[in-house]
Parts: C-alpha cells; sequence; structure tokens
C-alpha cells in the first residue's frame, strides 16, 4: 500500500498491548464523524473486542459549519475485558476543526493522543470557533502527544486522479482519517470496506474514492515517521456464540419482531417522527414480510390510538415516543388501562422539559412512567439499562402486557439508544414463547370477567361471532361490563385495576444485588446508568470497599422482596440522570434513607463520577 | 363487504342492546339510531363483523345501543382507533359515529387525515350545531352570533363547511342526510357502505334542548320539498314541490335558483355529477339557505385505492418477494462474529 502513496515503509516497533482505549472522534456535523465511529465500531466488534459506544451530536441537521453548536462527537471505549460504558475520558481525541477541539480538549486525558486535521486550523476556522491564536501553537495542546496531519491536502492528493469535484473529494476525508486509526490500532479494512461498497452501490466513483481515502491513511501513517508505534487490544473473552453490533434502538426494533413471531401476534406500530425515537419506526418499517405494520400518524395522540385500535383487534400494538410525545398520549393511555387491552408504549427519554435539549440525554421521566396521568391510571413500567438489554426488555414488556391485559410502558434513552455495544444473538428456540388464546366461546361470555391468578380479563375480537360486546373509556360494571356509575363497583374497578398491576410482581424475579448479601453501601439503580454504576462498583470493590450493586428492571411494579432489601444495607445510594425520581420512589414506598447523586447535563455518569460518590460514602468504612 | 351471514336472518331488533337509551326525549339521536339499526341487518354482513367507534359527545353514546361489536373512545381520536382496527382486520365493517364539536373541534385533525388516507370506513358526523353534553356551548358548526352559555354576547368566530371541509381533505365520498329523512338515510347509508374508501356522511340532527329548530325549515316535513335539494347522479339539479324550480349557472358562473318556465327548461338546469370536479363539488357543498336549498344525498362518490388495501399489498408484495420472514436471519442481519 506504501507504494500507492509514495512513500517508502519505516522500519515499525512491535505494535503495543493495550487492555483498553478509548477513542473520540469530533468535527463539524458534515464531517461523517457518526460514520467514521460506526465504522471503527463495526470493525472493531469484529475483531472480537468488548465495546460501548457514545455518538454525541447536535439536533441541527447542519449548524453552520465550523461553529461550536456544529460540532458532532463519536465516542468509543474498546477492550480486551469486559466494557460497560463508552468510557470517561478519551485516549485519543480525533478533532478536525478548532470548534471540535475547543469542544473536547478538556476531556483529553493528560499525555493522550490528539490528531488534528491542520488543513482546518486556518485564521478563519479559529475565528468561528472563537480562537484569537492557533490553539497549536500557543500551548494549548502541550500536555499532549500531539500530532498535525494534513488530512485534507493528503486526501486531496490521494484522489488526485479522481475526476469527482474537490467538494466530493474533501467529503472522504473522514475516511482518510478513519485509515489512520485503522492502522494505529491495528483494524483490518474489511468490514468498511464492504459497507463502502455497499452504500454507494451503482456510484463505482464514489466506492473507489473513499475506498483509496481510507488506504491512503493507512499508507500514511506506515510511511510516516509520525506514527512509529502502533497499538493492540487484544480480543475479550466473551460468552461463546456468535455477535453483532447493536444499537438499543435496533435491538428493540427486533424484541418486539420476536415479541409477535414468539407470540403469534401480528405487530402494529403507531408513531410520529420524534427524536430520539425515530430510528424505532425506520426499523420496524423494514420488517414488512414479517407482517408487521408501521403506521406514520399525523400526531402523538393518533399514534397511540391506532395502536389501541389495533390490540382491539387482536394486534400486539405499541407506540413509540420521547417525553414530550408521552404527554401527549396520556389521555389515550388511560383509555388503554380502563378497557384492559394489551399496549406497549415506548419513551426514549431526551432531556426537557419542554423541546430541552432533544439529542441529549436524561432519565426524568420516571415518574411521568409511573404516575404521570389523572386519576389512579397504574401502568407496568420496565426500563433497558443497555443498548443490547432493549431487545430482552422489549421482549418482556409486551409478554408482561399481552398476558395480563394491560398496558406497559417501556423507557429507554437517547444514550443507549443510539449507542451500541455487541449482543450475542439469542437462540429463537429459548425466546420463551407466550401464545395467545383469544375467547371464542360465547358461552357465558362477560367482557370483564377475569382470570383468576392475573385479574386479567378475556381478549374478544371483534369478528368472532355471539361476543359482541362494547368496551369504552365510561366506567364499567366488573364482569358484565356495563356502563355503571355505582360508587361501589367505581372503588372495586379502581382497586381492580392497581392490583392487577401490582400482581404482576408475583411472576418477577426477585431482587438479587450482586456484592454483599448485606451491609455496607448499596448502589441502586435504573435504567441506562447501568454501566456506569457497574464499572464504578467493580473499581471501588477492588479497592477494598464494602459495596454492592442492584440494577432494576421493573419499576412498576417493583420487586417484591426490594423493601426487605433495602434495609439490609447500612446505606443506599441512587445515582440518577434527574433530581432523584428514583429515590423519591423508594423513599415514599418503602421509608429508607437515599443518598442521591444527581446529574442533569444531557450527559451520561462517568464511571469516575459514581466512583468518587462510592468511595466518599464508604470512606470510613473500607473492608 | 360482501361477506354474508350463514346463520338465519337477522332485524332490527338483534341489533339493539340491553342498555336503556340515555339521550333526551325528542332527540334527533333516536332517528338516526332507528335508522342504522333498520339498516345494519339488511346489509348482508355478519352482525360480528360491525365495529363502531365512537369518541366523546352524546353522538358517541352511540355504541352502547348498537349490538354489534363498538368502542367507546376518548374526545376527538375515534379516527385514529378506527384506523387501526381497520388496518389489523380488514375484513371488518368500520362506523365512525362522531359530532360536531368530537370531529371537527378537538378531533379535527384525525378528521382530515383519515379522509386524505381513504381508510375504508364509514364516518357518521352527527351535526347539530351545538355543544350538548357539556350542555349548551357554540360548535365549530354554530352560526356567527350564536348567543349560547359560552357565548352570551354572540359567536365572533366563523363556522365550517364540514362537507367543504372533506372535500379539502380529498374525501372520496361526501354526502349529507338529515336525522328524520329516515329513507333517504339508509340510501345514503348504504352507499357510504357499499363505498371503498372513507365514506363521510354529515347528518344534519336536531338538538331540541340546546339548539331546538335548527334545521327547521328542511326538516319538517312541510318545507322539505321548498328547501331541500336532492342530489341524484346524472340527474338535474331539481328542487321544489312539483319540482318546478332549478340550479343553473348564470353569466358569471355563479349558481343561481331559477323557475323552470317562460323559456327556462331542464336543460339548462346544472345535471349532477359525484365524479364532477372539486370546483363544482365545492359549489354544492357551499349551497346554504335562505338564498339555496339545502343539498342533500352523495355529492362525490370517486374510486381512489383505500390505505388498508395499500397496506396489505405492500405487505403482500415484499413478503412474496423476500419469503415470509425468518427471525434467526433477522437477529444475525449485518456484521455478525463468532467467539467459540
Amino acid at each position: 500500500m506504501s507504494s500507492e502513496a509514495g512513500l517508502p515503509s519505516l522500519p515499525r516497533e512491535p505494535a503495543q498491548i493495550l487492555e483498553r482505549v478509548v477513542i473520540r472522534f469530533a468535527g463539524d456535523s458534515g464531517d461523517g464523524m457518526q460514520v467514521t465511529g460506526n465504522q471503527f465500531a463495526s470493525t472493531t466488534a469484529s475483531v472480537g473486542n468488548d465495546l460501548a459506544t457514545l455518538p454525541d451530536f447536535p439536533a441541527e441537521i447542519r449548524a453552520p459549519a465550523g461553529t461550536l453548536p456544529g460540532v458532532s462527537g463519536f465516542q468509543i471505549q474498546f477492550a480486551s475485558d469486559e466494557v460497560f460504558t463508552p468510557g470517561d475520558r478519551p485516549d485519543v481525541l480525533v478533532a478536525f476543526n478548532p470548534a471540535a477541539l475547543k469542544t473536547n480538549l478538556s476531556d483529553l486525558r493528560a499525555g493522550g493522543i490528539l490528531i488534528v486535521n491542520v488543513d482546518s486550523f486556518r485564521e478563519t476556522d479559529l475565528r468561528k470557533a472563537g480562537y484569537a491564536a492557533n490553539p497549536l501553537d500557543d500551548g494549548t495542546v502541550d500536555a499532549f502527544q500531539v500530532f498535525k496531519v494534513e488530512v485534507t491536502r493528503l486526501t486531496r492528493a490521494a484522489l488526485a486522479t479522481s475526476d469527482l469535484p474537490t467538494q466530493t473529494v474533501d467529503r472522504c476525508k473522514n475516511f482518510f482519517a478513519l485509515g489512520m486509526m485503522y492502522h494505529l490500532y491495528n483494524r483490518p479494512l474489511d468490514v468498511t470496506a464492504r459497507w463502502i461498497e455497499h452504500k454507494f452501490a451503482g456510484k463505482p466513483k464514489l466506492v473507489e474514492a473513499n475506498l483509496n481515502a481510507l488506504k491512503a491513511g493507512v499508507a500514511f501513517c506506515e510511511a510516516t515517521e509520525q506514527f512509529r508505534s502502533t497499538y493492540k487490544v487484544p480480543p475479550a473473552k466473551l460468552e461463546p456464540g456468535t455477535y453483532r453490533s447493536i444499537s438499543g434502538n435496533q435491538a428493540m426494533a427486533l424484541g418486539f419482531v420476536a415479541a409477535s413471531t414468539r407470540s403469534g401476534l401480528p405487530l402494529f406500530q403507531g408513531s410520529y417522527p420524534i427524536t430520539p425515537a425515530s430510528d424505532l419506526l425506520h426499523e420496524l418499517s423494514l420488517f414488512k414480510n414479517f407482517g408487521v405494520i408501521t403506521f406514520q400518524a399525523e400526531d402523538e395522540i393518533a399514534a397511540i390510538g391506532a395502536a389501541i385500535g389495533a390490540s382491539f383487534a387482536g394486534s400486539l400494538g405499541i407506540t413509540s415516543t420521547s417525553g414530550p410525545g408521552m404527554a401527549l398520549k396520556a389521555e389515550l393511555l388511560t383509555l388503554a388501562i380502563m378497557v384492559e387491552l394489551p399496549l406497549v408504549v415506548v419513551d426514549v427519554q431526551r432531556a426537557g422539559p419542554s423541546t430541552g435539549m432533544p439529542t441529549k440525554t436524561e432519565q426524568a421521566d420516571l415518574l411521568q412512567a409511573v404516575f404521570g396521568r389523572f386519576c389512579e391510571a397504574p401502568c407496568i413500567v420496565l426500563a433497558a439499562r443497555s443498548p443490547a438489554d432493549c431487545f430482552e426488555t422489549a421482549y418482556e414488556a409486551c409478554r408482561l402486557s399481552v398476558r395480563h391485559m394491560t398496558p406497559a410502558i417501556l423507557l429507554s434513552d437517547g444514550f443507549i439508544a443510539n449507542g451500541a455495544e455487541p449482543w450475542r444473538l439469542p437462540v429463537v428456540d429459548e425466546l420463551a414463547p407466550f401464545p395467545v388464546t383469544f375467547q371464542t366461546s360465547p358461552d357465558g361470555f362477560l367482557p370483564y370477567e377475569r382470570d383468576a391468578r392475573t385479574l386479567a380479563r378475556p381478549w374478544a375480537l371483534p369478528g368472532t361471532p355471539g361476543l359482541e360486546h362494547r368496551v369504552g373509556g365510561l366506567e364499567k360494571s366488573d364482569g358484565a361490563g356495563h356502563v355503571s356509575y355505582d360508587p361501589q363497583n367505581h372503588e372495586r374497578m379502581v382497586r381492580l385495576r392497581a392490583e392487577k398491576v401490582a400482581r404482576v410482581a408475583d411472576e418477577l424475579p426477585l431482587a438479587e444485588p450482586e456484592g454483599e448479601l448485606r451491609g455496607g453501601l448499596l448502589v441502586v439503580g435504573w435504567g441506562s446508568t447501568y454501566g456506569a454504576i457497574t464499572s464504578a462498583v467493580r473499581r471501588a470493590r477492588a479497592t477494598g470497599r464494602r459495596v454492592s450493586q442492584l440494577h432494576l428492571r421493573h419499576l412498576s411494579p417493583l420487586p417484591r422482596n426490594l423493601g426487605e432489601v433495602l434495609a439490609r444495607y447500612d446505606r443506599v445510594l441512587v445515582p440518577e440522570l434527574n433530581l432523584g425520581q428514583l429515590a423519591l420512589l423508594l423513599q415514599g414506598r418503602y421509608l429508607v434513607p437515599i443518598e442521591r447523586q444527581n446529574k442533569i447535563q444531557g450527559l451520561p455518569f462517568s464511571a469516575a463520577e459514581i466512583e468518587e460518590r462510592i468511595l466518599e460514602l464508604t470512606g470510613g468504612d473500607p473492608r | 363487504m360482501s361477506s354474508v351471514s350463514g346463520t338465519t336472518k337477522l332485524s332490527k331488533k338483534d341489533f339493539a342492546t340491553d342498555q336503556e337509551v340515555r339521550w333526551c326525549p325528542g332527540c334527533g339521536d333516536y332517528a338516526i339510531l332507528s335508522a342504522t339499526q333498520q339498516l345494519l341487518p339488511e346489509l348482508g354482513i355478519p352482525r360480528e363483523k360491525f365495529v363502531i367507534v365512537s369518541g366523546i359527545g352524546c353522538a358517541s353514546r352511540f355504541p352502547y345501543y348498537m349490538n354489534v361489536y363498538g368502542f367507546h373512545t376518548v374526545h376527538g381520536r375515534a379516527p385514529a382507533i378506527a384506523t387501526g382496527i381497520k388496518l389489523t382486520n380488514p375484513d371488518l365493517s368500520v362506523w365512525i359515529v362522531s359530532g360536531d364539536g368530537d370531529a371537527l373541534s378537538i378531533g379535527g385533525n384525525h378528521l382530515i387525515h383519515v379522509m386524505r388516507r381513504n381508510v375504508d370506513l364509514n364516518l357518521l358526523l352527527f351535526d347539530n350545531r351545538i355543544y350538548g353534553l357539556t350542555k349548551g356551548q357554540y360548535s365549530p358548526t354554530s352560526e356567527t352570533g350564536k348567543k349560547t352559555k359560552s357565548t352570551p354576547f354572540g359567536s365572533i368566530d366563523r363556522p365550517f363547511n364540514p362537507l367543504v371541509l372533506a372535500l379539502g381533505a380529498g374525501a372520496t365520498f361526501v354526502a349529507r342526510s338529515v336525522d328524520v329523512y329516515t329513507p333517504h338515510l339508509k340510501q345514503v347509508l348504504t352507499a357510504a357502505q357499499t363505498h371503498q374508501g372513507t365514506s363521510f356522511v354529515q347528518i344534519y340532527q336536531n338538538c331540541n334542548i340546546f339548539n331546538d329548530g335548527a334545521f327547521k325549515s328542511f326538516r319538517e316535513k312541510e318545507g322539505r320539498e321548498e328547501n331541500s335539494l336532492v342530489l341524484e347522479h346524472g340527474q338535474p339539479l331539481l328542487f321544489g314541490k312539483g319540482r318546478d324550480r332549478g340550479i343553473r349557472l348564470d353569466s358569471r358562473q355563479r349558481p343561481e335558483v331559477v323557475r323552470l318556465g317562460g323559456g327556462v327548461t331542464e336543460q339548462d338546469l346544472l345535471v349532477h355529477d359525484e365524479q364532477g370536479p372539486l370546483g363544482y363539488t365545492a359549489m354544492l357543498a357551499a349551497l346554504e339557505p335562505p338564498e339555496f336549498p339545502v343539498p342533500v344525498g352523495i355529492l362525490r362518490r370517486v374510486t381512489v385505492p383505500t390505505f388498508d388495501s395499500g397496506m396489505r399489498r405492500q405487505i403482500d408484495e415484499i413478503t412474496a418477494a423476500r419469503g415470509r420472514g425468518d427471525l434467526a436471519r433477522a437477529l444475525a442481519s449485518g456484521n455478525t462474529w463468532t467467539i467459540k
């Protein structure tokens, strides 16, 4: 390959072996940082590392080029050991322009590698980023190993024989940088080469240009004296099986398709586009040959309405949205609770309130999910803890909603929805099927007759002779299901609906903390904080601290033994990306004192932040 | 809907429930309920295939009184729920019962989109030009200046013309009838049921408590022929006792009422065309008393593919091309690697 760049190869040093590396790609939102990051992640997954990613991009599709608000980033942590988070501070920062440098440099660890495209550090670029002087020359970057690379010029040189316009050539520079990173970390090109061929199928010039840019990046590093060292991160010892890299939204879509297949219910998704949940609609709309109906509704309300209608007619009705959409859906959600039909509502949480920061993550919809409806309107609530976990929780939400004939809310968030990790493919036959028995016999049929164990009512589909009946939002008499204003009946029905959700806990696994059986600190989390908490707890335990971990998947109902578990520990810490919603829930339910750790910056916790708090709380209590 | 019940022939009483009807005595809803209970057994569709979906309001109590599948939903949202039902099971005969507040105010968005998509269902708009269940506020079809509990000095906003709205939203079947025109109403509803697509039927309905006499001029027997124009496809726009008057376009292409005779013949009149240009249909929909008679019947009926059939076709075509989805293969799509 060196001949292609016209440079001779230099003698190499043997690659250094590293256990884990954190790389952040940052550039203008038009620079292709998400593609670059995702390609690095796919390739890294394919060589067997464990990994986690954090895409961090602005809501604006194209903010003015070169400005601070236009910076788009992608961070990946990969390792030969288990990875739970995308990493705290990057070891390597690839900055495509001064704005990217300015917004990301403070995160780079001291002594870390900084690779910059010097071609975009012209005076106008510096001004757009608010630099008075060039930070590459004034001491700003002295604490790092700096590699100044003329990425734009070298890409143009590599594609000199291409007759593509310069603007198009310049768009290939992210692949040049990716090629450099593949060389530095000893990664193969084949995964990205296949992707380029697929992505630009039918456009041979673009295929050639991007492939050449990729190879030129590799060749440049091989030839130049700048990069004498390369690094190797050996494969992780992951459980045997077949793996793929998957984002939370992809995994969740597959979870719904799996639930549909294993229950025999056709899947119906009503949805209205909203960041960061739209990918669920995009993903599911690809599964037409599974009989999946995706309905892009006129608004959030119609989206849930159509899903409820679909459930009434015998589909597995689901609707997906983010916080603002949840608020709009609330009234119809109470209808689904009232008519006791299955329905799964996905809330991919984002930072708010109001429009807030749509592309940034937050966990502030917990209490909305558990309580956020008028009157006594209980729901099953679950939360996914990682991208891959979105598959299982989606499956579980469907199973519970169908079995108990009541809606379930499934919480995800922007962090795990867009973040990715390796996923060991489940074996289809090992996914517990949940076939549904619809009511068919008219003999003694009562629309609100109840299953003795779950209190679920029968699911009687329109089109079934002899079961003609009416459901609706007005209070119904238990059993017969006639409109009823009887005071005693209303109280009975309110209690029944609550009891129905409460009884879900009878079939849920008990809470089992990892670590100590009792005593010391218990860190309780829910949702996407799992990775950061797990890393932090493991590190603290490694230093001898007496700390245990419990991560809740089921938020409503909570595990039956949770109160007793919490009482076994000296202190309980709840880190969450809100002002203390789970803490409030646990204090209210179990009257236990809770230590809180709250962060509301649109960003996930770093493991270090939680570790620091754990050390502080366990300071006087070494093992 | 071509499926026919294999069981014994049902009658009106088979479509009534045991629930006590709770509309005010004298309400126009009773007439519509009775006509519908008469009609459904005559359509040749098994009873279990009917689903009636409603929103909130007086009209929306309708499902409780019809012994078919019924879903009394949320204010304004019936078209959304009905769409989900029809997409899931296209074999069902889905009917929406709504009112002027439910459909045109809180549910306006769903109304226009269900018509735009052309979901195969029948949408009955009971239009009494008043809010009844909340006890007498003006509605989006109330005439300007309406004095009600919420507008003691008269309403300021202009009303919708629901037919023009439906036409603007691209409805493929637009019709109007009146609660007490039983044979006419049944005729229109039969045509609505036969039509493939969203059938929008405005039914003028008298609220004898809060807006009594709103449609007096053409609702009562004595004024009917004089003040209503019964539309028939291919027939001239004739009305009046002895069908002695008609509608024609004047020299500026504006509609005018003319009396036959004195040189004016049927040849001069407009001839009704259910597939006529949208401008013609909108002109017709905008005819209002006292200057014009009230047009009733089918204003527009055009054939356009339905949303539900399109959805099914797409699923069938993709399934035929790719084969029925295989879960294991879907899970393993993209780049995979194996760890031993």
